[in-house]
């Protein structure tokens, strides 16, 4: 307990948190690529060190219009024209096809030349216009405007990162879309990883005439989640945790970031959860997973509520009680189990009190929003403990869409981790939530373009 | 007069219908005489238990006392029937719904007004004690207690024996919610987790989602439905599978996962199996993530519904899973109880009878006379098992064998009427036995899925078992020896030929003697009534004869023969002690037998004949053979001499069935086997040495003998009706050290 408390406590005193604002790094690395090996001719080794360095090499918009000799400008422009031919042409795309969404992260550039508006194919002039100017798509694709990563410098462009999702169920719509604006076109590579970037891969090729590039989730889930981290959220820090999560009334959000990262467990609520115990960049495993996850939230709540989307089964839970529906410690013992030191209020069966026919008739639609919602997120953070404690990691990080505008959930899962831990173990969780494969992908689009 | 207190009074559902699904009568069962009561109340399930004693009918014989001229006719003994009382430990479970019927039920029928509530109910801070003490018992006392469940294997349920050593362990208890207790001793354990994710979110969910208000009606639904259609799979999501992390298609990537959509109805069946795939997945993940953590390898599932889970921890599932809290309460109270002085501490019991009907779940558990024991020759006693063929694996056999006992059925019920010729109600009583036998073969051929859904209920399925159960039923209706006048009359008409017997074999050389004798065994092994082929023979043809029986045998080489090897052996010298497992009465034990045990007295080997504690079939028990024994010693001076010099001894297997287990042995057996250094051990005829034993290692030489009668079986092991297995064994180190004497 005093170990996690005291990591993060230190750097509260200390100051600010590692917050990647440009400053500090100025003339340092400024204009870098997020893959530097062509440019700086190192080699593309993977070693932790690189990697680490790598971390650095990215950095917002303004880092590059900031003074410095000007010799050095001078080299930074040439580097910037030797960057120039290797990149990949736009669009820029990363897309994370899962289960039930489909995450979409798309790079604006804003710092095209005169020039190069000139020799902007229509097509792709309006394909970034219909992404930039809108934030719903059809019935279903919404933009995450609140997300944005402004000003970003990336391979060397500077522009917005644009977060979209849309139901995978809509992923036909999609592919015609880009059939029908003749994606194929503009010779773009588009990166995709999830599940669906399998199942849908020859849809794209004889639908749309597009190759994916198939790239691994977890590795783009890694990947993804460092950068953004690395970025930080326009200045802001892109983590944040609960101070006292177990006291209602003085829990407080706090941000931070994951300086020094490693080793985490990363907990990914999808559809499904995936639990990675990671250890770098590029040297992590997979340590269980459960199909207990956002999938079965959601699908048990249309089942059991009639509800029809996320955000409605989340406002149905927001209102209910769970223990109208669950059996606590209490409702068997009269009140605390004490020779085991089980709470009196602690779920003893979740849906317990719905063996009973009178129960069933006297609760609220709302309250079987609620008890399926803490009973997913109860067994996801007991089972995220249980591999904390065994593979020895005191930072768990929580990311997916399912915890998206869930504070139920997250505060939840904070109270867990660090009430049956006894404040061992510390829940952190990121605002991208859902989106970090996505980025993971687009980062590989614009690394493999460099390589020869 | 009994007195009830409850702890947990969250008896739900007031307002569910009352009526009770089998009779009551046939659930408390022996009520009249009740003596002790144990009752827990969980969330959703009451477990009672109470101690009563039975009274059945037990056949025993008496040897006329021939120097008064008493007996009229020839037989050599009488027959009597007796009635005997036996402990009984009975274990009724039923949803909570049913506590004030049931209760009013008991109070009505108590008719004894001395009983005590010796542990009204089961406390809180008792609670785990009850279920540790229950689950030790189990471990211990019930053969076939765990099993371990492999989804893709050939055969997905698998057995295992009793233990002495069961600890350390993981428990994993399934009520409403879950607990988890590591358990490193008798007294010491310690709850490590849980979940709130239990059986109770399997009913209340399941309720809620099929409108299904029973969890036996939840499990049937479950039964039947497909969770694919509800359960998001790898394969949903990446169209196959997901190579890279060895995650197969056919995985649950989220559990209701193509149920979040508006535009789709769902079955009750589907969800329900859906449910409960989730739920145990879940319960069987965590319990491997504790296990991992407490470097435990033995979990033990106790729990409703319970589905193995994939991972380096030998995950066990218990079949009496849902009693283990009454049966701990039970012991408790008894210990605390002692001036009574009714039971030990950690009784000896055998698991009697188990029925289930959509609301209730009774056990039965009848207290045994003596502790059982392994065999000290028992080359490895904990991978020791009896059974050769396992029925659940096996379906081809599986068929042949149900259809077997089911045409065997109208004899049995014929020879058991005939029996009691004197008791005018006996037809009714073996047509309720012929009922109840039948359903259990029914229910087994018909529902192959209740093998699957509820192990639990039938424990191993093997030709032994089907026996047993038979053995029970008969029992059960008060047949306690349906065969007594036939092995009465063969036993008399046998002797009346042992000494012209015994000359023949005395004329011969002694190479041409030993022949015989093996001969004369395996002749007097086809006289058996339990085989279907030669009860129609004998039946047909009561003249068919001893030596008819040895022109019927095939000729060398036998099936499987390695009579060579015995006759090299005799050459050398004598054994210092034979164990001998006789088999049936009549030809076999008086003809055969004896005279094979002669010749061993002869040859300086002292005999121990270990014969049926109970009747089980035409089996001679050791009432009878030891009538049999003296009444041959009068004739036979070398018998004589083998009793009275104490070279020869009779001995209880402890068993009442006509198989063999030899890790459930009369603790005087295993005793007599140590004392007396037995190095040979005999098994004679099919249920002892090819149903059962034909595979056990032995740390002795061994002799298994057998004359396959029954077609089926013969063609099975690639021999004909009448085929021979006459296996002579060694053990490895004793071969080695035989090697090494020439040199």
């Amino acid at each position: 307990m005093d170990k996690a408390k005291s990591m993060i406590d230190k750097k509260g005193a200390s100051g600010p948190f590692h917050v990647n604002n440009g400053q500090s790094q100025r003339g340092f690395h400024s204009n870098g690529s997020c893959c530097s090996s062509n440019t700086f001719g190192s080699s593309t080794g993977g070693s932790n060190s690189s990697t680490f360095e790598n971390m650095h090499h990215v950095h917002r918009g303004d880092d590059a219009e900031c003074n410095g000799s000007p010799a050095k400008r001078c080299r930074l422009r040439r580097r910037t024209e030797s960057l120039r031919r290797s990149r990949p042409p736009f669009p820029w795309f990363g897309m994370d096809i899962g289960g039930t969404l489909v995450k979409l992260v798309y790079f604006e550039p804003v710092d095209i030349t005169a020039e190069e508006e000139q020799e902007e194919v229509e097509n792709l002039k309006s394909i970034r216009r219909y992404l930039t100017s809108n934030v719903a798509y059809g019935k279903t694709g919404v933009r995450d405007v609140h997300l944005e990563l402004r000003n970003l410098t990336m391979c060397g462009r500077t522009g917005n990162l644009h977060f979209i999702r849309f139901p995978t169920q809509a992923m036909h719509h999609f592919i015609q879309m880009g059939r029908d604006k003749n994606f194929s076109s503009l010779h773009t590579t588009l990166c995709a990883t999830g599940g669906g970037a399998y199942k849908f891969e020859n849809d794209f090729r004889t639908m749309a005439d597009l190759e994916l590039l198939k790239l691994d989730e977890l590795d783009c889930l890694i990947r993804g989640l460092l950068f953004v981290d690395r970025v930080s959220f326009n200045g802001h820090p892109e983590g944040y945790y609960f101070q006292n999560p177990s006291d209602t009334q003085s829990c407080v959000k706090k941000t931070c970031t994951l300086d020094n990262p490693f080793p985490m467990l990363l907990v990914n609520i999808g559809s499904g959860v995936s639990i990675l115990a990671v250890y770098s960049e590029n040297n992590y495993k997979r340590v269980t997973g459960t199909s207990l996850g956002g999938g079965t939230f959601l699908g048990l709540c249309c089942l059991l509520t009639g509800c029809e989307t996320f955000e409605e089964a989340l406002e149905m839970a927001s209102k209910g009680d769970s223990t109208n529906v669950d059996k606590l410690v209490k409702d068997i013992y009269g009140g605390d189990y004490e020779r085991f030191g089980l709470q009196g209020s602690a779920v003893a069966s979740s849906f317990g009190h719905m063996m009973s026919k009178e129960k069933r008739d006297s609760i609220s639609k709302e309250d079987l929003a609620r008890a399926t919602l803490v009973t997913i997120t109860n067994n996801i953070g007991s089972i995220a403990r249980m591999c904390a404690v065994n593979e020895k990691i005191e930072r768990v990080v929580f990311v997916g869409n399912f915890l998206r505008i869930n504070t139920v959930s997250t505060k939840l899962l904070a109270y867990a981790m660090d009430f049956w831990s006894k404040g061992q173990l510390r829940a952190l969780f990121l605002e991208h939530e859902g989106y970090f494969g996505a980025v993971g992908a687009l980062m590989e689009l614009l690394k493999t373009t460099e390589d020869p | 007069m009994a007195e009830f207190v409850r702890v947990d009074s969250s008896t739900s559902g007031h307002t569910m219908d009352k009526s009770i699904t089998l009779p009551p009568d046939e659930i408390f069962r022996n009520l009249e005489n009740a003596k002790r009561f144990a009752i827990d109340i969980g969330g959703s399930l009451t477990k009672l238990a109470y101690y009563s004693t039975v009274q059945h009918k037990v056949a025993k014989v008496r040897s006329f006392d021939h120097t008064t001229k008493e007996a009229t006719g020839d037989n050599l003994y009488e027959i009597s029937m007796q009635e005997e009382v036996t402990a009984r430990l009975h274990f009724i479970k039923f949803e909570n719904a049913y506590i004030e019927t049931c209760l009013d039920f008991v109070k009505d029928h108590l008719v004894n007004t001395e009983t005590k509530v010796i542990k009204a109910t089961v406390d809180k801070e008792d609670e785990m004690t009850c279920l540790i003490k229950g689950c030790n018992f189990v471990l211990r006392n019930i053969p076939h207690e765990a099993f371990v469940y492999a989804k893709h294997a050939d055969s997905e349920f698998r057995f295992q024996t009793t233990q002495p050593d069961i600890f350390p362990y993981l428990l994993v208890n399934i009520g409403s919610g879950v607990s988890i207790v590591k358990v490193e001793s008798e007294d010491k354990f310690e709850r490590i987790g849980g979940s709130s994710i239990g059986g109770g979110t399997f009913w209340g969910l399941g309720a809620l989602l099929t409108k299904t208000k029973r969890f036996d009606e939840l499990l049937q639904l479950a039964s039947k439905g497909q969770h694919t259609s509800v359960d998001m799979l790898v394969k949903d999501i990446y169209g196959g599978s997901y190579g890279s992390l060895g995650l197969t298609g056919d995985l649950i990537a989220s559990s209701f996962g193509k149920s979040a959509t508006a535009d789709k109805e769902f079955s009750k069946e589907d969800m329900a199996k859906s449910l409960l795939h989730m739920i145990s997945n879940d319960i069987g993940q965590l319990a491997c993530l504790y296990a991992k953590l407490h470097n435990l390898s033995r979990v033990y599932f106790g729990g409703f519904f319970i589905r193995g889970h994939p991972g380096e921890v030998q995950a066990l599932f218990l079949r009496h899973e849902g009693y283990l809290g009454a049966i701990g309460a039970f012991l408790k109270g008894a210990e605390e109880d002692r001036s009574s002085g009714l039971m030990s501490v950690s009784p000896e019991m055998y698991p009697m009878q188990r029925a289930r009907s959509g609301t209730f779940d009774m056990l039965e558990m009848d207290r045994l006379e003596g502790k059982l024991v392994n065999l000290p020759l028992l080359q490895d006693a904990s991978s020791y098992i009896p059974d050769t063929v396992d029925l659940t694996e096996d379906a081809h056999a599986r068929e042949y064998w149900l259809y077997c006992f089911e045409e065997a059925l109208d004899g049995v019920v014929q020879r058991a009427v005939a029996s009691q010729p004197d008791m005018p109600e006996a037809a009714e009583r073996a047509e309720k036995f012929r009922q109840k036998y039948r359903h259990k073969l029914q229910t087994l051929r018909h529902q192959p899925l209740v093998l699957l859904f509820s192990p639990s209920a039938y424990g191993s399925l093997t030709v032994r078992s089907l026996l047993d159960t038979r053995e029970h039923c008969l029992n059960e209706f008060n047949f306690p020896d349906p065969y007594s006048k036939i092995k009465q009359r063969e036993n008399d008409m046998a002797l009346k030929y042992y000494q012209k017997a015994v000359k023949c074999l005395d004329e011969l050389s002694w190479e041409e003697r030993q022949y015989a004798l093996v001969r004369g065994v395996l002749a007097g092994n086809v006289f058996d009534w339990g085989a279907k082929a030669v009860s129609d023979v004998l039946e047909s043809d009561p003249e068919f004869g001893f030596e008819q029986a040895k022109r019927q045998l095939e000729e060398r080489p036998w099936l499987v023969d390695s009579y060579d090897q015995w006759f090299e052996r005799l050459k050398g010298p004598p054994h210092k002690c034979a164990m001998f497992f006789v088999d049936n009465s009549g030809v076999d034990i008086i003809l055969g037998v004896m005279p094979f045990v002669r010749e061993l007295l002869s040859r300086g080997t002292e005999v121990v004949l270990a014969s049926n504690s109970g009747p089980a079939l035409n089996d001679v028990t050791n009432g009878e053979l030891q009538i049999l024994t003296e009444s041959i010693a009068a004739m036979d001076p070398v018998v004589q001499a083998g009793l009275r010099e104490d070279r020869l001894t009779l001995v209880q297997s402890g068993s009442s069935s006509p198989c063999l287990d030899l890790s459930r042995l009369d603790k005087v057996l295993a005793m007599v086997v140590r004392e007396r250094k037995t190095d040979l051990v005999i098994i004679e005829g099919m249920g002892r040495a090819i149903h059962t034993n034909y595979y056990a290692m032995l740390s002795c030489e061994s002799l298994k003998m057998a004359v396959i009668k029954n077609s089926w079986l013969a063609d099975r092991l690639g021999g004909k009706l009448f085929s021979v297995v006459f296996k002579y064994e060694v053990p490895a180190t004793s071969q080695h050290s035989a090697a090494l004497t020439p040199s």
